[in-house]
Order: C-alpha cells, then structure tokens, then sequence
C-alpha cells in the first residue's frame, strides 16, 4: 500500500529537481521552469497532509484550498516574470543569466 | 490506490521533471513540464483531490505552460550555444544539492504515523469542489477577495512590463 | 577638661590667621603678635610640664562606628618636647625679628612661622596617628612656605618644592602604616594600641610592614637615607627658620614620633635592624659629606643630618629614652650654632662662605664665645650637653656590637673634625675678605636669644640636671670604654681638623665624592628624568597606537572592512545568489533536523 511517505519522498525528489535546476541551468526560462516544479512539488506535499488529517470522515479541505491559493499565485507569478523577462530581452538580447551583471558591484 | 499505480505516475513525474532540467532544448523543456504536470494530477486524484487535480491541469499545464511556450517561440530561443563551464559555479551547485538530497533521505520515512495507510474518507455525493468551495467561500473569503486583486494587479503590471515604450 | 593644652596649641594659629587676614601691611604687629602667641604658649607649657600626666579631648568625625579623635597627650615625652618647641620657638621668634628687620615679607613670615608652631604643637601634643599625621603634613606645608620665603630666588622657590615633595614620599607610606593599623585594631589612639598592639596576633609580615611603612614617615620628615636630599637644600630660607624648623623642631619630629610609636618596633624586633641600619648609614653619609663643604649653614645642615641619624639609631638600639635625650640637648645647641651662624652672616651682609670669613674673634665677642660654647656641646665635649646625651647612645651601641659601637665613633670623630674646620676657618685667623674685615657685632635683639640658648647648652645635660626636664630618663651604668673612646675621637679629630686648617686661605683637600654629596642628587635627578621620560614614552605609545591607531582607525577600518566583505555578496549574478540562498537553507534544515 501507498503511504503518506511515499507521497512525502516524491515530492522531496521533485523539489531537489528543480531545486538543481534553478542552482544549475544558465538560460532564464529554464531557471524559471524549474521554479514551477519546486512550487509543485509543495503543492503535492500540501494535499498528502490534506489527505492524511481526516475531519469528520473527509479530506482536511483547507490545505486544499491553500493548494489553491498557491496555484494561483503561481499563476500570477509566471504572468509578471515572464513579461519581465521579455522587457529583458528585448533589453539585452541576450536569455543567458551569465551576461546579465549590471548590479555588480 | 495500488502501489503500481502510484510508482508509474510517480515515475513519469520525475522522468519528465529531470528531462526539463536537463534539456538544451527550451521547447523541448517545456513539453516536458507539460507532461510532468500530467502526472502530478494524476498523483492528486489518487489523493482523492479531485479538484484540484483538475484545476492543475486547466490552470497550470492549460495556462501557464501555453504562455511559456508563447515566450519561447516569441524569442526563437534556439538551443543555447555551449559556453564554457563555469567550474566553480557548477561544483557548487553540486555541493549544494546533494547536501540537501542528504538531508531528504535522512528524514524520509522518519515520519512514524505516516508509514500506516491512509484513513477511509466518506464518499459524498457532491464532490469535493462543492467542499472545497465552502471552504473557500466561508473561511478564507478575505484571502480569497485579495487573491482575485492580486491576479488583477499581476495584469495590469504584466500589461505595463510589455509596453516597448512608456509614451 | 583641662584649657591648658588647648591655649598652647591654638594661640600660634589664631596668630597666624589674625596675621594673614588683618595685619599684612603692618609687619611690626605681626611681628609683635607672633612673638606674643608663642609667649603665651611657653607661659602655658610651665604649669603643664609641672602638674600631672594627663590626657584628654573630644572625637573630631564621629559616624557610627567610624571615630577620629582629636585630643592631647600628656607625657614624659611630650612635656619634654612642649618645653624645647615653645621655649626654642620663642626665643627664635625674637631673634627674627631682628634679623628679618630689613626684610619686605615679614608678615608673610611670621604667619608662616606661627603656622609652624601650631602644627608643631599639634605633633608634640597629638594623641593619636589621624590628628600627628595631619599636623605632619602641616608641618610640611609651614616648611614649604618658610624655606620658599624668598620666593623670587628660583633656588629658593625649587628647595621649597624639593623639601614638600621628598617629604610627601615618606609621608606617603607613613599614611599606608596608619591604615594598616587602623584596619588591624580599629583604635587610632596612642595608649590604646601600646597596649593593644602586641595582643593582636597578626603576623610577623604584617607586623614589620606596619612598623616600616611609619618609619618612612620618619625617613621623610628626619630626613634619613635616601630622603635626605632635601635637608640642605632646604637652607635656601632664613637662618631662624633653618634655626627652628631644621634643626631643633621639625626635623626632630621624625625621632619624637618613633618613640612614641615604639610599641610598634618592639612587637616586631627584626624592624629594629632596618631603622639601625638606616640610621648608621645617614649618620656616616652625612659626616663624610659635611667635611668637604664650604657654606657654613650647608655644614650645619650636614650636621644636623648626622645627629637625626644618630638619634634613630638609638631608636634601632632600642634606647628610645637615650635618643629623645640627644634630640633634647641638640636642639639647644644646634639651635644656638644656627643663630650664631645667621648673626655672622646678617653682619657680614649674607655671607654665607666660610672661606670668606676669618677673624671674627673679636669683632663678634658674644657671637664668638657662644658658638664656641655650641660647638664643644655638639662634638661632646664634656662637661657640656652633648657629651652627656651622645655617650648613652653611645653606650648602647658598644653593648649591643662592638662594631656598631666602632661607627659610632666613627661618626663622632668626623663630627669633631668638621665642626672644628667650620670654627678654625670661620672665626679663628685673619679675616679673608672685606665683609670680615669690617664685621661688627649684631643687635642685642640677635645676641640675647644666643646667650640664653648657651645655657642649657652647657649645662643641661648634667647628670643631676637632665632628669628634671626629662622624666623618663632612665640611669644606666655608663660604660667606661665607651667614654674613652668617645674622648679619644674626640680629641683626634679637633687636631686633625687644627693642624689642616690653621691658618689656611682655601682648603687644602679636595674630594669630590663628598663634595659633590655622593652624586646622589644628580642620581635622583637622573632617575626622575627616566621616570617621567620613560611614562612620557609610554603615554605617547599608548595615544599613537592604541587610541589612535587600534581605537579609533581600527573602528573605522572595521566597519570599512565589514563594507567592503559585504560588497562581495553583490555579486550580480544570478545563480550566486541561489547558490547562496539555497546553502543557507541546507544548513539550516541540517541545523534543525540534526543539530539541536
């Protein structure tokens, strides 16, 4: 049988995923996707608990409607960086984090 | 729901997460997501969250994955040109990572009451997004009124953020 | 409570205070008030000296458990003392005014002067350490003001300095030996804690430093080695003050308060060396150095130092009667050889070189014949004071070693020798310059004082006379080898000094050494320089590096520092601040999960 652990286990994998490829990946979308995945991976972590702490027979509905939240917000987030990104590039030319270094100091 | 159910989508998740940090291809990385994003879901409808396995896949693998591969093909981002390594950069990135992969194993399985199965739910018969929706609707309406202003200020300011010039 | 003791000890200050804020302008007043005061105090002293022993007076700072008395002891010892303070004190008042006659600051001086018999007084008088320590350092500050008479004299003005300040060194540890007492037996009074003192059971250590450390104050004052430099210089002031205050009074302090304090020595007998020891050694320092010098009040001086250091080695002998005995006699006598020596330097016009003198004899009869009659007395000559006084130290001396008996002698045999070169150069001879030549007698003001000083001088040292004034003398056997070798030296050295100097117009030996006082003045001098330059160096070391350079540009270049670390974290680069960010939390989960 499947146990909350599991769950927990998968969700630590995929954020280290992401997390090595914000730490890793040179170009901004990349370093962006990968943002989404850790974002993800506490969302999965968030609806095991829900589904672990019962009330009243059902699922714990408010980690769920944190989930929502999250999800929403995440969807926010994507919208304003990736206009920023564009405002960027259209900047610079350039996607690569390395060239971006003017608030060097 | 069967452990070899569970382990496949499970797979596929983290099969296709490493193949968007691995890729060169943006594109590529992108679809990849999507189908990350595929099995997720499918991870939170055998969470019996049904719900929000649905508006995971509209709202994330619907909306946002489009407007990441919008930017892309905007950009014609080709495949990076190889540049060379920055050693230092990447041996501690490396560092970092397996430290915490470390700490995760450390601590998986650790949690005693999470190695039982989990507690039979009740199947009601109006779902859980009317549940969920109460929730929402009743405890958490302030979050759930400055969310909606929150969106609508993220568009103004992406509307903003495109112009080529502020005349 | 009786008001005698009160009377002698407040009339000379209420003198001096009349003087310094009424009477500046009118010096023959002032003179007549200070002369009037200690008149008053010697007329007091009679009945007090004839009638009982007493003791008496009133706590001063009284706060719980915290006293301080402030009283009077009468003794044998301070009967003694009140009869030569006040009876010396007045016939040195009248002297002066004669020899201050043509002075401009004479108000100035005779308030010093009262000043000085007050706080005397209040020495001689004290029954306990808190009131003779303050009166001691009274006592300093009137011989400051007395040696720095002549202000405008920068030798003047700097011997004033030297004396307060080599006085406030002795002071100094004489103050850590009160304190030490105090917090031992908590008593302050004098008869209290003479027969308290050996009861206490402190230890050995505590007991000898106890006893040292007020010794020094006695070093100080007595001007005993090494605090002795400030004695002769101290000769910068008028011969009456170097009369009273250095020769028969002040200096004699020092000894007084050593018998006084005696039960302080005899808990703990090794001390009795160190103040032997000292004693010797200035007395002998002191003999050798006053053969070589040329300014008659400077051999006076010398002198004087010799005999202090005699008188505490009688202490260091453990007959403290005996050198209270020779402070007695000395005082006359040394005091009648000052004045003596000032009416020949008033007559010369402040002539103060002995080789420029000669020939006195008979210009200055009473002048002559009374310093003569001094000179006999000091050396011990009998049937004279001197001998008397000098031969039961003496005495002690030959019976506790022959070899402390063999400085002794020493020490006398040089005394003969200078103080017959001092005669025989001086007054005896052809006259050696035109000052001598047209010498004249001095006013009977001066010459009266000399000729009642001359009395005692010869004869109170008698055997059947001394006891009346000194109570507590004790007779012991006289010790006939003891005589013959005092009488011995003593003839050796008149005609040593005869036969070198008759008749001579300089000196027909030179030694530098004693000359020039064992360069210990220019030691001292040397090691003040050192001192100051070496704290100088220390305090710019400290101000150059540490305030400035560690404190003050270190804290500045530590918060430079700190901003120029931080700059490094804005790197600019994206994936820096991840990295960053990412490790921070790695290690906090491990803090965490694991750590704690």
């Amino acid at each position: 049988m499947v146990t909350l652990n599991d769950y927990l286990l998968v969700s630590g994998l995929l954020f280290t995923i992401g997390f090595a490829g914000v730490m890793l990946r040179r170009n901004l979308i990349i370093i962006y996707m990968a943002l989404e995945l850790m974002l993800n991976a506490a969302n999965l972590s968030l609806v095991g608990f829900s589904r672990f702490n019962i009330q009243n027979n059902l699922p714990d509905f408010n980690a769920q409607v944190f989930v929502f939240f999250i999800i929403t917000v995440a969807a926010a987030e994507v919208a304003v960086g990736l206009a920023i990104i564009v405002a960027l590039y259209r900047a610079r030319q350039t996607t690569h984090v390395e060239d971006l270094t003017s608030l060097k100091f | 729901m069967a452990p070899a159910l569970f382990w496949t989508f499970a797979a596929i998740m983290l099969v296709f997460g490493l193949l968007v940090v691995v890729s060169r291809n943006p594109v590529a990385s992108a679809l990849s997501l999507v189908a990350c994003f595929l099995g997720l879901a499918a991870l939170y409808f055998s969470l019996d969250a049904s719900f929000i396995g649905v508006i995971q896949i509209l709202v994330y693998a619907g909306a946002v994955m489009v407007l990441f591969l919008f930017i892309i093909m905007l950009f014609d981002l080709r495949v990076e040109a190889r540049r060379k390594m920055n050693v230092s950069a990447v041996f501690g990135g490396v560092v970092v990572v397996t430290l915490f992969m470390r700490v995760l194993f450390d601590v998986a399985y650790s949690f005693q009451n999470g190695n039982a199965a989990f507690p039979a739910i009740e199947r009601r018969p109006e779902g859980d997004a009317w549940h969920i929706g109460m929730t929402l609707f009743q405890t958490y309406n302030l979050p759930f009124q400055v969310i909606a202003t929150l969106v609508l200020v993220a568009s103004i300011g992406v509307v903003l953020l495109s112009k080529r010039e502020l005349k | 409570m009786n008001p005698l003791p009160w009377i002698i000890l407040f009339c000379p200050l209420v003198a001096a205070a009349v003087i310094a804020l009424f009477t500046r302008r009118l010096p023959k007043l002032s003179s007549y008030l200070s002369v009037a005061a200690v008149a008053v105090s010697f007329l007091a002293v009679l009945p007090v000296f004839a009638g009982p022993d007493q003791t008496g007076g009133f706590n001063w700072v009284d706060v719980g458990s915290f006293r301080i008395p402030f009283g009077y002891l009468i003794d044998g010892y301070s009967k003694m003392m009140l009869l030569v303070v006040t009876g010396v004190g007045l016939l040195i008042h009248i002297y002066s005014i004669g020899y201050m006659a043509d002075d401009r600051g004479r108000s100035r001086y005779f308030a010093g002067l009262s000043l000085f018999m007050f706080s005397m007084l209040g020495i001689v008088l004290a029954n306990n350490f808190v009131m003779m320590f303050v009166s001691w350092e009274l006592v300093g500050v009137s011989s400051y003001l007395l040696i720095g008479h002549w202000f405008e004299r920068a030798s003047a003005a700097d011997a004033a300095n030297k004396a307060f300040l080599v006085n406030r060194i002795g002071d100094f540890g004489f103050m850590l030996g009160i304190l030490m007492i105090w917090s031992a037996s908590g008593s302050l009074l004098f008869t209290d804690l003479a027969s308290k003192w050996a009861g206490l059971n402190l230890s050995p250590a505590y007991l000898a430093a106890a006893a040292l450390l007020v010794f020094c104050g006695a070093v100080g004052k007595s001007a005993q080695f090494p605090l002795h430099v400030w004695l002769p210089d101290a000769m910068e002031g008028p011969t009456p003050v170097s009369a009273l205050i250095h020769a028969a009074t002040m200096v004699a302090a020092g000894v007084y308060m050593l018998a006084r304090v005696f039960f302080l020595f005899q808990a703990q007998p090794a001390t009795l060396t160190v103040v032997l020891t000292i004693g010797l050694i200035t007395s002998l320092l002191a003999a050798l150095m006053a053969t070589q010098q040329d300014d008659i009040k400077r051999i006076l001086a010398y002198s004087t130092l010799s005999q202090l250091g005699l008188m505490v080695a009688g202490v260091g002998l453990a007959v403290p009667q005996a050198a209270l005995f020779h402070l007695f006699t000395h005082a006359f006598f040394k005091a009648l050889l000052f004045l003596g020596a000032g009416s020949v330097i008033h007559s010369l016009h402040h002539e103060q070189n002995i080789w420029r003198m000669g020939g006195l004899q008979h210009k200055m009869p009473v002048t002559f014949w009374t310093f003569a009659l001094a000179t006999l007395a000091l050396i011990g000559c009998p049937p004279f004071a001197g001998f008397w006084s000098k031969d039961s130290i003496v005495a002690a001396a030959f019976a506790r070693q022959p070899v402390i008996g063999g400085v002794v002698s020493v020490v006398n045999f040089f005394t003969a020798y200078y103080m017959t070169r001092l005669f025989v150069v001086a007054f005896l001879g052809h006259a050696r310059s035109q000052n001598a030549e047209h010498a004249h007698e001095s006013p009977p003001v001066m010459t009266r004082p000399l000729v009642v000083l001359a009395i005692p001088s010869a004869f109170i040292g008698l055997p059947f006379v001394a006891p009346l004034f000194l109570p507590f003398l004790e007779h012991e056997a006289v010790a006939a080898l003891a005589i013959l070798v005092s009488l011995a030296v003593l003839v050796a050295g008149v005609l040593a000094a005869f036969a070198l100097y008759r008749d001579q117009d300089s000196d027909s030996i030179r030694i530098p050494l004693f000359e020039n006082r064992f360069y210990i003045d220019q030691f001292y001098n040397r090691l003040v320089r050192w001192t100051q330059d070496a704290l100088a160096a220390t305090s710019a070391f400290v101000d150059r590096w540490i305030i400035d350079g560690g404190i003050i540009r270190g804290m500045g270049g530590v918060t430079w520092g700190f901003g120029f670390a931080l700059r490094f974290l804005q790197i600019g680069n994206l994936q820096a601040y991840v990295f960053l960010f990412g490790l921070g939390v790695v290690l906090l989960l491990y803090l965490v999960l694991f750590a704690s």
